[in-house]
């Protein structure tokens, strides 16, 4: 398969403008089928925006959009549900694609929700809704999954455990990936292509070289950028008891 | 067996609460309340035209109803006023024009008090053909649209994120609005169907835990407070509409102590 296949939602030079101001703009990047692409960036830095962009949700946009797949799951930011309406966390994952009893389970089993099944979703605490948010989304086997914050109010160990989920599924099911997180271990361990962003794309590329760029220096401070060298060094040496390094 | 203006009624009554059981719950769920109002108000005109015309009345009042729904969309979009004003402005000036315009239509004797809070006499055979077919039409397209109108409902943005196109079954739910006040004008009066709609729903809220029982329960509570209503509306010598929907109070009430029971069974 061509690369060109390969890929699921295309932004050229897309920006969306709000009141007469931008929101973000000038943003290019491309996810592919089995690729993680991450977007980090400041507070209102136009992270949620780019993910609205590419999934269509705003429509009066500046430069274009392709998008080549319908089968997305989508966990989004900020929901808010009315509670007027009766709503178990079964009905909510068949909110918008019938799926098989079996898919369900086996979805709420892997984000740890599957005792919450039949609960009313008013009734949950911020986790575990996000938990059901994450389960939804992949129950479906999408083929390009948005994940806006998705571990916001995850208790610590269910974190690490969620973002290894992700990643799990990234390679199972070959889906492409459109993350959104402010946590920048996960980011640089996990994904393939990092956009950093403020108003625009301030720079872009594979993790390291992301965390190279003076730009992004300037924006997460000197510090940000040593989390990173951490990381490069991962796998090649090993501490021993003594504080000795040992080569692989 | 339709001969009997009673039997006639009841079942056009039963066909009505097939309907806006279900379509009651998407307004109370999407607040449409004071929207489907303004639809029955603007109605009066529909029925006027059908006078002046010689129109059919459900026809003339769906194709008046879907009208002012349109121009409340383009409203919507053109003014910055609030969405209660626009409904309030186009509830009342519907309904003004409506009676104005019965002024000047001298030589027809209307029943206002028919129109405005319904009337069993008044239904025809044709009527409940009318009710009956243009009943399963609507449900048959609510059924068709609801995957997309019920996920929007819960979240637009998820909906449209993952391709249900929610716009187009917003616009489509509001012309199946249009018509089921078209077809149950007759029997509940213009100033009640809105009552229709949404105290079976509310009485269904109070009892379920799921989108589906809600509906079940809502239809339920509509036919039990038609056929409630209508004996009643007989043996009282009352409007047919008032008394359905005083009816659908009283179930309402009883639902009430299923709420009570539930929060003390949490405690």
């Amino acid at each position: 398969m061509s690369t060109e296949n390969n890929i699921l939602v295309k932004l050229h030079n897309a920006g969306f403008k709000q009141n007469n101001k931008w929101l973000v703009e000038g943003v290019s990047l491309t996810v592919e089928k089995g690729k993680i692409v991450t977007l980090i960036g400041p507070n209102g830095s136009g992270k949620s925006t780019t993910a609205k962009i590419a999934l269509g949700i705003y429509k009066n946009i500046e430069g274009n959009v392709e998008k080549y797949t319908n089968k997305v799951g989508y966990v989004p930011q900020k929901i808010s549900i009315d509670w007027t309406l009766p709503l178990r966390v079964c009905d909510f994952m068949l909110l918008t694609e019938s799926i098989s009893e079996k898919d369900i389970d086996e979805a709420l089993s892997l984000t740890g929700v599957i005792h919450l099944k039949n609960k009313n979703l008013g009734n949950l605490s911020g986790g575990e809704f996000q938990r059901v948010l994450i389960a939804r989304a992949i129950s479906k086997k999408p083929e390009l999954l948005v994940l806006d914050e998705p571990v916001q109010g995850v208790d610590y160990t269910g974190e690490i455990a969620l973002y290894e989920l992700i990643k799990n599924i990234s390679d199972t099911l070959s889906c492409g990936i459109l993350l959104i997180s402010h946590d920048l271990h996960t980011v640089m361990t996990a994904t393939d292509h990092v956009v950093c962003l403020n108003g625009h794309v301030c720079c872009s590329g594979s993790p390291m070289d992301v965390a190279k760029n003076n730009e992004y220096k300037a924006l997460f401070g000197e510090k940000a950028s040593q989390i990173l060298t951490v990381y490069e060094h991962k796998h090649d040496h090993v501490h021993s008891e003594e504080g000795e390094i040992k080569k692989n | 067996m339709f001969d009997d203006f009673f039997v006639r009624a009841l079942f056009a009554g039963i066909g009505i609460a097939f309907v806006t059981g279900p379509l009651g719950c998407f307004v109370v769920w999407r607040r449409l309340s004071y929207f489907g109002d303004t639809l029955a108000h603007s109605a009066l005109l529909g029925v006027t035209m059908a006078y002046t015309l010689d129109l059919n009345i459900a026809i003339s009042v769906f194709l008046i109803s879907s009208v002012i729904a349109l121009i409340l969309i383009q409203l919507q979009k053109k003014t910055n006023l609030p969405g209660d004003a626009l409904l309030g402005l186009l509830a009342h000036s519907s309904l003004a024009v409506g009676l104005v315009v019965i002024g000047f239509l001298t030589f027809i004797r209307f029943d206002i008090m028919g129109l405005l809070f319904g009337d069993i006499l008044a239904v025809t055979t044709d009527d409940l053909l009318i009710i009956w077919t243009g009943g399963a039409l609507i449900l048959l397209v609510l059924k068709l649209i609801w995957k997309p109108l019920f996920a929007s409902t819960v979240n637009y943005e998820l909906a449209e994120a993952e391709g249900l196109n929610p716009d187009r079954a917003k616009a489509i739910f509001t012309i199946l609005m249009a018509a089921v006040i078209a077809i149950s004008i007759k029997m509940v009066g213009l100033l009640l169907i809105t009552g229709m709609l949404i105290i079976p729903a509310a009485m269904a809220r109070n009892i379920s835990d799921s989108p589906q029982k809600m509906v079940i329960f809502s239809i339920i509570g509509g036919l039990l407070s038609v056929v409630l209503g209508l004996y009643s509306s007989l043996e009282f010598n009352t409007s047919s509409g008032p008394s359905i929907i005083a009816a659908s109070l009283v179930l309402f009430i009883l639902s009430l102590f299923k709420i009570k029971q539930s929060i003390k069974l949490k405690n």
